[in-house]
């Protein structure tokens, strides 16, 4: 039986990891090679780097990174932010990553979506999905996609959304709740399951992740595929390996 | 002795992932090349042949580069791993593209998975994407050091049917028991990425890497 993944984040600027990764007995916290080796070690299934350079100087150290992690980490590698044009989704390929996830630019400009999956593939694309629920308290459920942070609305809804990109050949939805992002109450499930009910490619739930049971509900109630946490990784709170025991004892499969 | 090994690029995929992990377990003094020029190919003493993407594209890269023969050739005569499309388009027939004539080095077709599969009452999501077991069939020096029933890397939305069973090396479930690794003589050839399934992967190209047929 496939398994569910989960796939630890992480921030990277200028080349260094970011929002504090606190193992103990790692050299260099803020060296993305070390920190993904050491995911790779616990039994990440895959990982996913955000690129968070706001200087355009320095957007080609992320080139770097993921060609040094791709030498030695052998598990799918993810890179998002800042991927705007087909060179871009080809840089990051031929450094070694093996799917670019696409934000804003998708917003933007749907057909890029298109082309990029047409060229390289529907399994390396990721549409990545930024969602706030608008619906009143009483309404019927409703979510937006909101671009800069969850700062601008687009008047998009996520569901639709969703299933238009799966139409245009998205490979996989990486789907974040902004109202839960970085509040580690855990996922919006609501909002988890209506977008993997509504389409047949797999979706990674993000945003809000708390503790292992988050974890467990996003794949159980919410109907993920694959979880996706940064923080209660980076600061060894929990490691990868409890994460998955965790997971195995409550019945969820998971490669252990 | 040392050894070349010949990476087959003819444009369809990530190659640098499959260069990367192949080198990582090569031996002092061997080389790894990633290539589209038939005469490397048939010189090497091993060849792995990668691909992503769709049937008809990839059988249409195959003939830009005018590498038919030179893939046939050497899935006939040397140590020969072909991983993803590098087994599908090894078949006959595809489904994809509405029927796409393969290499046709063996019998058997393409197969897309059905829409509505369930499992455990939880519908599949196509493509597979992720990590799922294999159960290895008889004990081929691919396997060497690897447990059964260890997970593999997969992402795929079409499988392969040998018409000779005897062929399949390692089958998998999704919705259906499909074969996962196909092996004839001096062939093999995965649906999984070894390149990407972590330890377990890096051991199997390893054990190709050292493999005496």
């Amino acid at each position: 039986m496939l398994s569910k993944r989960i796939i630890p984040c992480l921030d990277v600027d200028a080349g260094r990891v970011v929002k504090g990764v606190r193992f103990v007995d790692i050299r260099d916290a803020g060296d993305p090679v070390e920190v993904a080796r050491r995911y790779n070690e616990e039994g990440a299934d895959e990982i996913t780097f955000l690129d968070i350079t706001a200087s355009s100087d320095d957007r080609d150290t992320i080139v770097h990174v993921v060609e040094q992690v791709a030498g030695e980490v052998f598990i799918p590698l993810t890179v998002g932010g800042g991927i705007r044009s087909v060179d871009d989704v080809r840089r990051m390929l031929n450094a070694g990553a093996d799917k670019v996830a696409i934000n804003t630019a998708a917003v933007f400009n749907p057909e890029f979506v298109r082309q990029a999956t047409e060229k390289f593939g529907s399994q390396c694309i990721v549409v990545a999905i930024d969602a706030k629920q608008v619906s009143a308290q009483g309404e019927s459920l409703k979510w937006e996609i909101f671009t800069h942070g969850g700062r601008k609305p687009t008047g998009l809804d996520a569901v639709a959304w969703a299933r238009k990109m799966a139409g245009y050949g998205a490979g996989e939805i990486l789907l974040t709740s902004m109202d839960r992002d970085g509040t580690r109450i855990g996922f919006d499930l609501a909002l988890t399951r209506a977008i993997c009910e509504a389409v047949d490619i797999p979706v990674i739930a993000s945003g809000g992740v708390g503790n292992l049971q988050h974890l467990v509900d996003g794949v159980v109630e919410g109907m993920a595929d694959a979880v996706l946490a940064a923080s209660i990784f980076h600061f060894a709170e929990y490691s990868i390996g409890e994460a998955k025991r965790y997971m195995a004892e409550r019945g969820v499969e998971v490669r252990l | 002795m040392s050894k070349i090994i010949s990476v087959i690029d003819y444009g369809m995929g990530n190659l640098r992932s499959v260069s990367k992990a192949v080198e990582h377990v090569v031996e002092p003094g061997d080389r790894v090349y990633v290539t589209d020029d038939p005469d490397l190919i048939l010189s090497a003493d091993r060849v792995v042949f990668p691909g992503q993407g769709a049937a008809r594209d990839c059988m249409a890269a195959i003939s830009d580069h005018q590498l038919n023969r030179a893939v046939l050739e050497a899935a006939r005569t040397k140590p020969f791993l072909g991983i993803c499309m590098g087994l599908q388009v090894l078949m006959g027939f595809s489904e994809e593209n509405g029927g796409t004539k393969l290499l046709g080095l063996l019998e058997g077709d393409v197969r897309r998975f059905s829409n509505g599969m369930e499992s455990a009452g939880l519908r599949l999501k196509i493509p597979q994407m992720g990590w799922n077991q294999v159960h290895q069939r008889g004990d081929h020096p691919l396997w060497k050091g690897i447990p059964q029933a260890s997970r593999f890397y997969f992402v795929h939305s079409y499988f392969v049917v040998p018409k000779d069973r005897d062929l399949v090396a390692g089958t998998t479930e999704y919705g259906v028991t499909f074969a996962s690794a196909v092996a004839r003589g001096n062939l093999f050839a995965t649906q999984f990425h070894p390149e990407k399934s972590a330890d377990v992967g890096l051991k199997l190209l390893e054990n190709f890497v050292r493999w005496d047929v």
